[in-house]
């Protein structure tokens, strides 16, 4: 009965027809649900620049701060450590920071930063994400005795120079990350700011 | 329908609700005239035993909920009040943490059981998917768990993972802001980890479950010998060498359960920690988005994977490695094409095969586990090489192969890790590397040319018409 006198050709375009546009009513739905899962309002608006007073951090040795919720190191480098980094240039990947977006144009030269003796670095690993140990030691019994100093990363053995320039042949490809900073003063280091009101 | 005659004539409430809903026809076709083969082994204990696993974790995780805080300034201490202050909570929570880490056990154990006896060979390729889609769910589900407690190694276990996805080309970073909602692990990554946890993933895996076993008992279950029960059947088309599952294997695996549960409460309440391998020391620090614990492995169930990521010296071939480590077990069916099903049929060569496998996974393992030295990086390496051999062999024992192509292939195959390991060649290293050379070359050499020169050794038994036991 039903299949008397049926237009097959029009059944089949109502059928097509309607799939695609429950199917474009599909796609239009699960977009918001999708994009639900970005980043909130709130989680953007919270990236405020944090101030790093530098006069009490001694010749050698490391400070964490958290900027974003991630650790961000400033070391007082010596005047040795500066002059190893050149001397391991040739165990280095990308010993002359060339690759784009992991420090600001200010850094990128043979120390890695604005002033020399200040080296201010994102610590986590560029690999998966780890945050590397802090190994000054000179010739450390178990990483070797040309070890110069510089960050070793527990979860995946990523090594690092003094200036976050990553080695060869590590799991990491790239160098520790710089963030974006300035001085207010000769003392005073702002994280998260590239220039005056310039938020990173 | 389905001429369950007997059952309709029935009154009383059985034959009230069966003119409404098949409740006698799903017994029947489930349990009481399910003819499964008479010849079932230890290995086939897994099976229910996942199931009795999957129970005690929905109802121990139903009751966990009930006193868990999903906020990451609370969730840490609201795990802790569960342990020290309600009632009975220590015990709940153990049971679902140790439950975790027996649910691999047994689920490694049954698909260990598929690889021995063929069981994933036509006609049950579908039932083979559906246990890897359930196997690749449930450390979805296993991953989402564990960062709910946010404790240090939650947070950095976590942090390690998700960041597997940033090395993904061009999307990546964005992908990874986008599962993580943030852009760092923070609070709204573990909301939405425990909305994964306690409802998406479960319902995901109750369908796959359901999935799994309806093609189970379409097609029947394998059995040891690797004989099709249903090719010989008696004058009422029920199999010669099949008994109903409800009685004779439902009480079997009771006993099964008795076992099971014996070692499990034991683990529970003697060694729920098992020395640091189920609940790490780490995870009793709260989260501290600042400071990397000095060592963190993945939870035992995972370092085999693992360990073939950290093998890869970069990043995102080390993922695809992984990925394909896992990935390839869907194509297993396809991969062995050696009719004879069952282990016991099949050659010495395929036997060692097997076992070389087991070795490497387990030692994969334990390599996950453990810091990377110079000797444990270049094992991991020979082992993740050998955990993909494996899969070539199953391959390679499909049929018997001529000596020359044995022997070609073989060369071939030894020719292309060599000349990896001459370009990486170190000196300083290189009694290590040449000693660990011979672990994939001996098992290929084993399982490969032996057979070549004594035929007896790559050849396959005959299968019996019916099973034997």
């Amino acid at each position: 009965m039903a299949n008397q006198g049926m237009d097959r050709g029009r059944r089949r375009f109502l059928v097509a027809a309607t799939s695609v546009v429950g199917g474009a009513g599909v796609v239009a739905l699960a977009a918001p649900f999708v994009a639900s899962l970005q980043p909130s309002a709130r989680a953007q608006a919270a990236g405020a620049p944090v101030e790093v007073n530098v006069a009490q951090i001694e010749p050698g040795q490391r400070i964490s701060v958290g900027w974003r919720g991630r650790p961000v190191w400033v070391v007082r480098r010596t005047p040795e450590m500066l002059d190893l980094l050149s001397e391991i240039r040739g165990r280095l990947r990308d010993p002359d920071s060339e690759m784009e977006g992991q420090q600001p144009h200010y850094a990128q030269n043979e120390h890695r930063s604005i002033k020399p003796e200040f080296l201010v670095l994102i610590g986590l690993c560029t690999h998966l994400g780890c945050s590397p140990a802090f190994r000054p030691d000179i010739g450390a019994a178990e990483l070797g005795a040309d070890w110069p100093g510089g960050w070793l990363c527990g979860c995946h053995g990523s090594r690092f120079d003094m200036a976050g320039r990553v080695y060869r042949n590590m799991p990491a490809a790239l160098n520790l990350e710089v963030p974006p900073h300035r001085y207010l003063s000769d003392n005073v280091i702002l994280v998260g700011e590239h220039t005056e009101g310039g938020a990173a | 329908m389905a001429g369950n005659t007997a059952d309709k004539i029935q009154g009383g409430v059985l034959g009230w609700v069966d003119a409404r809903f098949p409740l006698s026809q799903l017994w029947n076709e489930h349990l009481a005239r399910y003819y499964a083969p008479k010849n079932f082994n230890f290995w086939y204990y897994f099976g229910s035993l996942a199931l009795l696993v999957l129970v005690i974790q929905i109802v121990t995780g139903i009751f966990l909920t009930m006193f868990f805080k999903p906020d990451a300034e609370l969730a840490f201490a609201s795990v802790e009040y569960i342990m020290r202050d309600v009632e009975w909570g220590w015990l709940i929570r153990y049971m679902h943490s140790t439950g975790a880490s027996f649910f691999f056990v047994v689920v490694y154990l049954h698909m260990f059981r598929a690889l021995l006896y063929g069981s994933y060979k036509k006609p049950r390729e579908l039932i083979w998917i559906f246990g890897v889609l359930i196997y690749i769910v449930l450390m979805a589900e296993a991953f989402a768990g564990y960062l709910l407690p946010w404790g240090q190694m939650s947070y950095w276990g976590a942090q390690v993972i998700v960041n597997l996805f940033a090395t993904i080309p061009y999307i990546g970073p964005e992908l990874v802001t986008w599962i993580r909602g943030d852009f760092l692990l923070s609070d709204a990554t573990l909301t939405r980890f425990f909305a994964l946890h306690v409802i998406a993933l479960p319902l995901v895996l109750l369908l796959l479950i359901v999935a799994h076993i309806i093609a189970l008992h379409e097609v029947g279950s394998n059995n040891p010998d690797g004989v099709e029960i249903k090719a010989h059947k008696d004058e009422n088309g029920i199999p010669r060498d099949g008994i109903p599952f409800h009685p004779y294997y439902t009480v079997k695996d009771l006993v099964g359960v008795g076992v099971f549960l014996i070692a499990f409460f034991a683990v529970v309440f003697f060694a729920p920690e098992m020395g640091g391998l189920f609940l790490k020391p780490a995870n009793m620090i709260p989260a501290d988005p600042l400071v990397t614990p000095d060592l963190i492995p993945p939870v035992w169930y995972f370092t085999s994977f693992y360990s073939i990521l950290r093998a890869v010296p970069d990043p995102f071939m080390g993922v695809v490695a992984m990925g394909a480590a896992v990935t390839i077990l869907f194509f297993v069916p396809w991969i062995d094409r050696n009719p004879v099903k069952s282990v016991r049929y099949r050659s010495f060569a395929h036997k060692l095969n097997l076992a070389v496998f087991v070795v490497t996974f387990v030692s994969l393992g334990y390599l996950g586990l453990q810091q990377v030295t110079t000797l444990y990086g270049e094992l991991t390496l020979r082992f993740g090489v050998m955990y993909f051999l494996f899969f070539w062999l199953l391959w390679f024992h499909s049929k018997e192969r001529s000596v020359l192509f044995s022997i070609i292939s073989f060369l071939v195959l030894v020719g292309i890790y060599s000349l990896y390991d001459y370009t990486r060649f170190d000196p300083a290293n290189s009694q290590l590397l040449l000693t660990a050379w011979l672990l994939p070359t001996v098992y290929l050499f084993l399982t490969m040319l032996v057979p070549v020169f004594k035929r007896d050794l790559g050849r396959d038994r005959p299968v019996p018409e019916r099973v034997t036991a």
